[in-house]
């Protein structure tokens, strides 16, 4: 009986770890070349982390001292080791595996682990699916292996199909005490009764031991949760040009919201995947304000995101495949259109703020927010426009008196020189950007206390505020860090804002 | 010769009438709106500059109070560089409230350049939906030369919001604004116990395409009624003599 679900465990058997990206053609072996070994220090020692296949068959293996294998191969070639490297070859290649499936999981150091279920039939078949895959990846070492449960096919891809005892991942005791009970296989396990194994090794090692036989099954994490639509264009011919490839997103943009439409919804975030022949895959995310499945919009936000980009769009060789996906759909009925044709003026201004966040960034597109704080730079700030905001009731002054805030607020404050006739009475005269004003008129002190119940130490400087107009009529807001004596001995002085 | 007739009385009429969107919006100070004929054009560019760094917030207000009178009720949009948030404070929300102003109304752009500002605020420019639109540039905004500001009068012309520029000169530049104006902070009337007043502004109109002679003029702004006002010189102050028995 043909399997139902195909795992695949892409892993990489004897050359342990890749180089920061693997030359095009695999280097030939034989003699002349030296081997390869990638170090790290471990407690003043130099111990060998990784090998190539080279080294491998010269008898170096991971966890010996860099001076033995001097000893072994004088002409090492030595690399210092670098898992970070490792992790984003690893993630460029699960990149690339997206075109075969949409649940690839990572299994680092050295594993992809692909979700096939569903995916063969696309390609002709379980076999012609593999033949793409090393195809693909013909420039790594590759161990492929594909089997029913994502644990037999890893044990599989790293061991082959004799499964020896150490595929269960078992610590070095229990692995011993295998070895010294005669089990090597896990063929050995299998007929044996479960209950005494568990009580020896415990229940994990059974759990094991059932999913890398394809009893049991797990599913895997993927990377990416499944998006909720997408469209994808694959080609037989790479599109060479930026231009080309826009004409087919905009295809692609339809056939998504004509999808959309019938369901009766639409898309606030949209990823554009680029699949460069040379196995480079470059990611475009375009968000908007409301649900949307319009292509013309699609593609005005997509020409704002391509001019932003700080390195331009390179189709290289060509993209043999695009992608675009909608991660989640919200609900969204039909538009509605005025009497005239016009377009409401909320989805006018939406658009708007789309088109600018994409381009600047969307924290560079804001709405005025209000806290419930009488710290003053609490009391209100800028939010992205786009984040939902609740209507805050903002306090006004009272009807006849002038505005108690200033207009611009400095975050930080800015520090000051400040003259006063006594040192816990209002500012006589204070100096700001090198320039020296005389205090004409003041109200004051409006006095803050610090937020102390958030403090550990329950404690925070008084502030005390005036409203200052010096001699040319310009009106700042002050304010004196500490109490006088009991907090401070000399607090200082702030600039906090200016009043129109 | 009939028809040729009122084909000229109707070009004369078109003539008469300047731009589709054209009106006025008023500033409520009775002296004011008359010197201007009405008041100020909406869907038009106007240039409010402050004469040194030290009266941009000055300038900033004013341009704020004529972008409410201006707005219809429609949202304004604020594009300012970055340079000026940290120059001379971001926009501070209880602040504009206390002016009066909704902060709700405000879309604020923080541009990294007056190049990227001045792009963001053509677009905003085209859509019909917004009331105002405040540019705030920082320092000499070379990129705002001719050509940028008759994109954006054509662009406000179009749509019929009215755009606002808020620069640091007053001149050493070219432009295609319908006004241009030059503001200073000015000592307010005091209030009881020497406390700062109202806000007063000094405002002069430097230039004005239609021909408005230029004139210079002190007003407050009255945050209740959401208009310009004379300053209340003639406000009574308590004198000294008069409070004194009280205190006795």
């Amino acid at each position: 009986m043909p399997p139902s679900r195909t795992r695949e465990g892409l892993g990489e058997g004897s050359a342990q770890t890749l180089p920061a990206l693997p030359p095009l053609t695999p280097p030939a072996r034989g003699r002349g070349i030296p081997p390869t070994v990638f170090v790290e220090k471990q407690r003043g020692a130099m111990r060998i982390m990784a090998v190539d296949a080279i080294a491998l068959e010269q008898g170096i293996a991971p966890g010996l001292m860099l001076a033995n294998a001097r000893a072994l191969a004088p002409d090492l070639v030595v690399v210092d080791h670098d898992p970070a490297a490792d992790h984003a070859l690893l993630i460029a290649l699960a990149d690339d595996c997206d075109r075969f499936t949409p649940m690839v999981a990572l299994d680092p150091p050295q594993g992809l682990i692909l979700d096939l279920t569903g995916c063969c039939h696309l390609r002709g078949g379980q076999d012609a699916l593999v033949t793409a895959i090393r195809a693909r990846f013909s420039n790594v070492t590759l161990c492929l292996a594909c089997a029913e449960t994502p644990d037999k096919a890893r044990a599989q891809a790293r061991y082959g199909t004799v499964l020896p005892v150490a595929a269960l991942d078992l610590d070095d005791d229990h692995h011993t005490a295998l070895k010294r009970a005669g089990l090597g296989l896990i063929d050995d396990l299998a007929a044996r009764p479960r209950a005494p194994l568990a009580a020896r090794f415990g229940r994990g090692m059974t759990g094991k031991l059932a999913r890398v036989l394809g009893e049991e099954d797990h599913r895997i994490t993927p990377r990416r949760v499944p998006p909720a639509l997408f469209v994808m264009h694959r080609f037989a011919e790479p599109i060479a040009t930026s231009a080309a490839a826009i004409a087919i997103i905009t295809d692609m943009a339809k056939e998504a919201e004509i999808a959309l439409r019938e369901r009766g919804q639409g898309g606030r975030c949209f990823i554009i995947s680029l699949y460069r022949s040379d196995g480079d895959t470059r990611r475009l995310s375009l968000e908007t304000g409301a649900p949307t499945r319009d292509p013309a919009l699609l593609i005005r936000l997509l020409a704002e995101r391509i001019d932003t980009l700080s390195d331009p769009l390179d189709p290289g060789f060509g993209y043999d495949a695009i992608r675009l996906d909608v991660p989640v759909a919200e609900p969204l009925g039909p538009a509605q259109i005025g009497m005239a044709g016009e377009v409401a003026a909320e989805v006018q201004l939406g658009g708007l703020v789309d088109r600018l966040s994409t381009r600047l960034g969307a924290n560079r597109v804001q709405r005025l927010a209000g806290g419930n704080s009488h710290i003053p730079e609490l009391a209100g700030f800028a939010v992205a426009a786009r984040a939902p905001v609740l209507p805050f009731p903002w306090e006004q002054s009272e009807p006849g008196e002038p505005p108690a805030r200033p207009l611009h607020l400095f975050d930080p404050p800015q520090r000051i020189e400040v003259i006063a006739e006594v040192p816990d009475g209002p500012p006589r005269r204070f100096r700001w950007r090198r320039e020296t004003r005389d205090v004409v008129l003041y109200e004051g002190p409006e006095r803050i206390a610090a937020e102390w119940w958030k403090r550990r130490d329950l404690k925070g400087l008084t502030r005390d505020y005036f409203r200052i107009e010096d001699q040319d009529g310009r009106r700042y807001w002050l304010f004196r860090h500490g109490l006088y004596g009991s907090e401070k001995p000399h607090p200082d002085w702030y600039l906090h804002g200016l009043f129109v | 010769m009939t028809d040729s007739m009122t084909a000229l009385k109707r070009l004369k009429r078109s003539l008469e009438k300047p731009r589709p969107h054209a009106g006025l919006f008023a500033l409520g100070q009775e002296s004011l709106d008359e010197r201007l004929g009405g008041g100020l054009a909406r869907g038009a560019l106007h240039e409010i500059c402050a004469d040194n760094g030290k009266d941009h917030a000055a300038a900033s207000g004013f341009a704020l109070m004529l972008a409410q009178l201006a707005r219809m009720g429609k949202p304004i949009l604020w594009v300012r560089e970055d340079k000026v948030e940290r120059h001379y404070g971001r926009l501070y929300a209880p602040g504009l409230a206390a002016l009066g102003v909704d902060p709700d109304v405000i879309v604020q752009v923080v541009a990294p350049d007056t190049l990227a500002a001045l792009r963001a605020a053509a677009d905003a420019l085209l859509v019909q939906s917004l009331g105002a639109v405040v540019i705030e540039p920082f320092g000499a905004a070379k990129a705002l030369d001719l050509t940028a500001s008759r994109r954006l009068v054509l662009a406000a012309e179009k749509s019929g919001a009215t755009a606002f520029i808020v620069r640091d000169s007053t001149s050493g530049f070219a432009s295609a604004a319908a006004t241009r104006w030059q503001v200073a902070a000015t000592s307010s009337v005091a209030l009881p116990g020497n406390a700062p007043g109202m806000t007063s502004l000094s405002v002069a109109l430097i230039r004005h395409r239609g021909g408005v002679i230029p004139f210079d003029m002190r007003m407050e702004w009255n945050r209740d009624q959401l208009s310009f006002a004379e300053p209340a010189l003639l406000r009574p102050i308590l004198a000294p003599a008069q409070r004194r028995p009280l205190a006795a």
